[in-house]
């Protein structure tokens, strides 16, 4: 009743939507970086309790599903196949016990996700499936999946699969990728933080006219930016405060670091802007090398569209809700 | 009257209200004042205390009204009109003793210290043991605490090459602050003794040891006791 992982991938591990409510301890929320993604793969397997999936970087696992299950997967388009058949994304697949997942590379973004129908019966840390790499909390004591981990699997609500003892079936429908996936690269809307005024002029403009380079030194913690150096018209000795995702920083030496799912909870580093939150899983799915440009926004503007976002989503799942059919 | 602390929109989904711009206790003081009272009148709010600040996230669909200003406007005025009279220093009445093997290979920094300070070894602990810290906040690793209150003849900069690890249960001087180490960190501050408690336990009830606004008071005890304190902490 479980998943054998066969090969771990570049990056793999547990996520849900965060572990949240124990940042005053020093535990930040961790969570899936590209969350629409993860949310909308465990709606296709029929998931609906916010179930942990496997967030998968650059390179996907290859797993071995001991028992029959319904997978969906999501975020950046990935080469997925069992045995000769390759599986389409932004579906339900049906695999038949035995099955051998392989997720190869991907050509476009940055981070894929696996949902299994029942999710992952992975014990919750502090009310959370998340793994914080970090921190080290989390299922597999808070580490990346390695070759030989054993994943048990939950139980879904209500049991059975269609034809669960056949062949592997994909679903005649699925969703269309876009808007969820930004194929375009768009520039990501960033409002002023409370340090853009301590930029120099040089500064202030290059921030929203340069283009940046996602840095190979990125991570889930903090996406880093080459390019331009930015800097401050004096140095500025800052106590610790609270961060955020989508903080944009600014350390004395000039290369920003816009802040991901695993930011943590406190930082003493001048904030020049805050990513807005619809365009948080746009720069999750930025590899390294990926171009990074942004455009000016404010927060009354940030919060429409993810009230919109919210409402868009919303009426998603529950279409597929409506659709799927595992009874 | 204290007044109104800044309130700046970090977020679609977060505040973070400014008391000062110093590490102060009684900034500090402020801050968890505050953040008591917006936990009991706003509930489903997560309140995360700092120095001088402290952050609120909240879910913005709960606060959504259509037609009406943003979620985090609305959630500005609730804020405000919560902190009306709030009252002056109020603060945890929780007092926690931490025993402390000082110096020694638990305190390898301790005689550096102590020539910095132009003390003795002795004196070092005893201006350790004689202060009541304040954790002003917890943060850079799970359970971590900063701790208000250090004797400033014992402040001391930072250790120019961190460590790569520190063990566990380190008590450090970095700067003007006091510090324990929960668990083996890479860390930059001066060690001058350990503790046998366990700062954070992810198999307790609640799994930090100190909570944001708790009384600290650090008590010097011998290798022996140490031996048997760490021997209980492990059960």
């Amino acid at each position: 009743m479980s998943v054998i992982v066969i090969k771990p991938g570049l990056l793999s591990s547990l996520q849900d939507g965060g572990r949240v409510g124990y940042a005053a301890l020093g535990v930040g929320r961790a969570g899936a970086a590209d969350w629409p993604a993860w949310r909308l793969a465990n709606a296709l397997v029929g998931n609906t309790r916010g179930e942990a999936a496997l967030e998968f970087t650059l390179i996907g696992p290859t797993l071995r599903f001991e028992q029959a299950t319904a997978i969906a997967l999501t975020g950046a388009p990935v080469d997925a196949r069992v045995g000769d058949q390759r599986l389409p994304g932004w579906t339900c697949c049906v695999l038949p016990a035995g099955s051998v997942l392989h997720l190869g590379g991907m050509r476009h973004g940055c981070r894929g996700y696996l949902a299994v129908r029942g999710g992952f019966a992975a014990t919750a840390v502090l009310g959370s499936q998340s793994t914080d790499l970090n921190a080290r909390i989390g299922p597999l004591d808070g580490r990346a999946l390695q070759a030989g981990d054993r994943l048990e699997l939950g139980v879904a609500d209500p049991a059975p699969l269609p034809g669960s003892a056949g062949a592997l079936r994909v679903l005649r429908w699925g969703i269309d990728p876009q808007p969820w996936f930004d194929y375009g690269q768009v520039r990501l809307a960033l409002s002023r933080g409370h340090h853009f005024d301590r930029l120099d002029d040089n500064a202030q403009q290059a921030l929203f006219k340069a283009s940046f380079t996602l840095s190979k030194d990125s991570n889930r913690v903090g996406s880093r930016l080459d390019g331009q150096r930015l800097h401050l018209r004096q140095p500025l000795e800052l106590i610790s405060e609270a961060t955020l995702p989508g903080t944009l920083q600014l350390p004395p030496s000039g290369q920003p670091i816009l802040l991901q799912a695993e930011a943590p909870v406190t930082g003493g580093y001048p904030r020049i802007g805050q990513l807005a939150a619809v365009d948080l899983p746009r720069l999750a799915q930025r590899r390294p090398g990926d171009t990074v440009c942004f455009r000016e926004t404010t927060l009354d503007e940030a919060a429409q569209r993810l009230a919109a976002r919210r409402l868009r989503l919303q009426r998603l799942l529950d279409h597929i809700e409506r659709r799927l059919d595992f009874a | 009257m204290w007044p109104a602390p800044h309130i700046e929109t970090l977020a679609e989904d977060a505040l973070l209200l400014r008391f000062g711009e110093t590490i102060d206790a009684a900034v500090n003081a402020r801050v968890h004042a505050a953040a008591a009272r917006l936990r009991e009148r706003l509930a489903g709010v997560e309140c995360v205390p700092a120095y001088a600040s402290l952050l609120l996230r909240f879910d913005p669909a709960q606060w959504e009204v259509s037609g009406a200003m943003a979620p985090h406007h609305r959630m500005g005025e609730r804020v405000m009109a919560a902190l009306q009279d709030l009252p002056e220093g109020a603060n945890s009445d929780r007092e926690i003793d931490i025993p402390v093997c000082y110096g020694g290979e638990a305190g390898p920094d301790l005689a550096a210290l102590a020539a910095h300070a132009r003390l003795t070894r002795d004196e070092v602990i005893a201006r350790h043991c004689a202060a009541t810290y304040r954790v002003a906040m917890l943060g850079f690793a799970p359970g971590f605490p900063y701790l208000l209150g250090l004797d400033p003849t014992l402040a001391m900069p930072r250790r120019s090459d961190p460590r790569i690890s520190v063990p566990a249960g380190s008590v450090a001087i970095g700067g003007e602050q006091t510090g324990i180490y929960p668990e083996a960190l890479p860390g930059g501050w001066q060690l001058i003794g350990r503790t046998p408690l366990r700062l954070f336990d992810l198999r307790a009830a609640s799994p930090s040891l100190l909570q944001p606004g708790d009384r600290v008071r650090f008590r010097a005890i011998g290798e022996d006791e140490y031996q048997r304190l760490a021997a209980e902490a492990r059960r």
